[in-house]
């Protein structure tokens, strides 16, 4: 199938990359499944995983047809390498506790519903249309990781403390989410993407508020560590990736 | 119809939900019919009161004549306390193995080896928890919690089915069970939303409409391995060796060793003999295994033409009984799991509640304590079919 010709035409490894965070925060967060504080929480987890495969499965789709090389979602999605993932290195990292899983949820999802509310007018339609859904759910997204922000940091101590330590910790992998590369600037100028760093001010200024509902203190900027746009990563990505590849590469050319 | 051909849906699923939306129908008419009364706001027009009003022997002879009449108990209405007791068991068992049914499958979400998969198979683990959640709903209006019917289930007291603690070795044990033990407990389950506890036979309605997705699901799954590699098509028949047997015993122990069988038959909450369950489900899944091109693992299989069943060589109730009481393949390890979880989950909850009091407003009062006790290691041991 050949892609619909837009004016400008879409980078495909621009949608591919939104493609990969979604893809990534949804398979991390997939380890959560039967192993969440509450039965309530096992449900509200498992939306959010169908949201962000949902999400990753037409923005890789969309990759692989603008690409025009008969690439799939699942040849793009198990048969890359680990250099070929283009995934922010946040949604990569161990869930570690709650804290932590609620840390990288409020920090990704308030990102991608700033990002998708503004590429529902981006001028790839196909685009725009995939935002304007995506960005519904990315809001339920941040407000239930919102509401456990809250109620962790003004929870208990024990709760407290452990909220601000995952604030601090994750805190430094949300620079990338807003530093942009050529890529990035070039999409921006032909109207088909957003330069992430036009969407840092309403997402500080998001993120600042419910940490201090939470009674939680903002962190200073500082160490940023980035990559994941050029397709570094962390160690951890690697046994991710294995993990979720290895069935498919095992039978070549299988239907599933 | 051709070999080749995918059936939208496998042969004899379709009758079972026909039933499933009769049973619905029926809950729906019997709301709208039946006229309140003067004595009580229930469906079944008793008295409030769980068994401390005056004139027992009169509450008694109405429940008696409700359930002769094929109508509903409802939450407020008189009931004795074994029917309670029962219906706690049964209920409780049934959500522990919603939710500890997740662990074999969520075991290989990680792993699914496409995203359509991927997906499919989560959304019916989360269809599990959903199910949990409204199955512990319709356990508490027996006077019970949820806090309390964990600590039972983590603390061995109260069960889980079986066949839950088998391992899922292949991806393809993800499609046999899910065609298996979903097409059993759908069996098992369709006769329950006629179930003469309201809210039980309203929750079953819910959850047999859902279980009959998954078991398509689990068909879908297995259809696109017996029409793959011969790698797919190997994996597919290992998988459904393993998982035929631990479905058949899902329906539990013949009628005549099952304890609690003829009690919940006569109360209604039950209305078929194990037996009678377990053949249907052989007589419903050989002509899909035939579809599938894949053979049940028993060599005594056949079609009885005097009988009109397959006659099948049952499931071995040793092995049931031995996993029932814990030495099964992986009881140790599911059980360690669910305690696992809760326990560092303790510290979340702490928090929300924590949370919660801080900013309620003063007319909320603490959750009112149980007022029925789980029930014994035995009478939940004994269970397994009842469920």
């Amino acid at each position: 199938m050949t892609a619909p010709r837009t004016t400008p035409a879409t980078a495909p490894a621009y949608p591919l990359r939104l493609g990969d965070d979604a893809l990534i925060a949804a398979q991390r967060l997939l380890q959560w499944c039967a192993r969440a504080p509450q039965l309530e929480e096992d449900v509200a987890l498992a939306n959010i995983c169908l949201d962000l495969l949902g999400q990753a499965r037409a923005l890789l789709t969309h990759a692989g047809e603008l690409e025009g090389r008969g690439r799939d979602e699942d040849t793009l999605a198990f048969l890359r390498t680990e250099q070929e993932f283009t995934h922010v290195q946040l949604v990569e990292l161990d869930n570690g506790d709650f804290a932590v899983s609620m840390a990288k949820l409020l920090f990704f999802t308030t990102y991608q519903e700033l990002l998708y509310g503004r590429l529902a007018a981006s001028t790839d339609p196909a685009l725009a249309a995939l935002a304007a859904k995506a960005v519904k759910e990315s809001a339920y997204h941040t407000g239930h990781a919102a509401a456990w922000t809250v109620r962790l940091g003004d929870g208990t101590e024990e709760s407290h403390h452990r909220m601000q330590h995952a604030v601090d910790t994750i805190w430094p992998y949300t620079h990338a989410l807003f530093t942009p590369d050529a890529l990035d600037r070039a999409a921006a100028a032909n109207g088909t993407g957003i330069d992430p760093a036009t969407l840092r001010p309403l997402w500080h200024e998001r993120i600042t508020r419910t940490l201090k509902e939470a009674t939680l203190t903002v962190p200073d900027d500082g160490w940023a560590p980035g990559g994941g746009r050029q397709g570094i990563h962390t160690e951890a990505f690697g046994y991710l990736l294995t993990e979720m590849q290895a069935l498919h590469r095992a039978h070549p050319g299988a239907r599933w | 119809m051709d070999k080749d051909e995918h059936p939208l849906a496998p042969p004899g699923a379709g009758e079972l939900l026909a039933e499933v939306e009769a049973a619905h129908t029926a809950l729906r008419t019997a709301h709208r019919t039946t006229p309140p009364t003067a004595t009580g706001t229930g469906a079944a027009g008793t008295p409030h009161g769980h068994g401390t009003a005056p004139d027992e022997a009169g509450l008694r002879a109405h429940f008696e004549k409700v359930i002769a009449d094929d109508r509903k108990i409802e939450p407020r209405d008189w009931m004795p306390d074994a029917y309670r007791r029962t219906l706690v068991r049964q209920i409780a068992q049934h959500a522990h193995s919603e939710i500890v049914g997740m662990q074999p499958e969520a075991n290989w979400l990680t792993r699914a080896p496409s995203l359509a998969r991927k997906t499919i198979l989560l959304a019916k683990v989360q269809d599990e928890a959903g199910h949990g959640l409204y199955l512990y709903a319709a356990a508490e209006t027996l006077g019970v919690h949820r806090a309390d019917l964990l600590d039972a289930l983590h603390e061995g007291r109260q069960r889980y089915l079986s066949f839950i603690n088998y391992p899922t070795l292949t991806w393809a044990d993800t499609g046999a069970l899910a065609w298996l033990t979903d097409g059993a407990a759908i069996v098992n389950q369709v006769p329950l939303c006629r179930s003469s506890y309201g809210p039980y036979a309203r929750a079953m309605v819910r959850v047999c409409k859902e279980e009959s997705f998954h078991h398509r699901q689990g068909f879908d799954s297995l259809w696109a391995l017996t029409h793959g590699t011969p790698a797919q098509r190997q994996m597919a028949q290992e998988a459904v060796d393993r998982w035929w047997y631990p479905a058949l015993a899902m329906f539990g122990p013949p009628h005549h060793a099952s304890v609690h069988s003829e009690q919940s038959m006569a109360w209604r909450i039950k209305r078929f003999t194990n037996d009678e369950l377990r053949q249907r489900f052989v007589d419903i899944c050989v002509p899909q295994a035939e579809l599938l091109g894949l053979t049940p693992p028993d060599a005594h299989l056949r079609w009885n033409d005097d009988r009109g069943h397959y006659d099948f060589t049952p499931p071995d109730f040793d092995e049931l009984t031995r996993v029932i009481k814990g030495d099964g393949p992986c009881n140790r390890q599911r059980l360690a799991h669910r305690r696992r979880a809760h326990d560092e989950g303790a510290w979340v909850r702490e928090a929300a509640a924590a949370h919660a009091a801080k900013h309620r407003t003063p007319h909320h009062g603490p959750h009112p304590a149980a007022t029925t006790a789980p029930a014994t290691v035995d009478e939940a041991a004994a269970d397994e079919a009842a469920a």
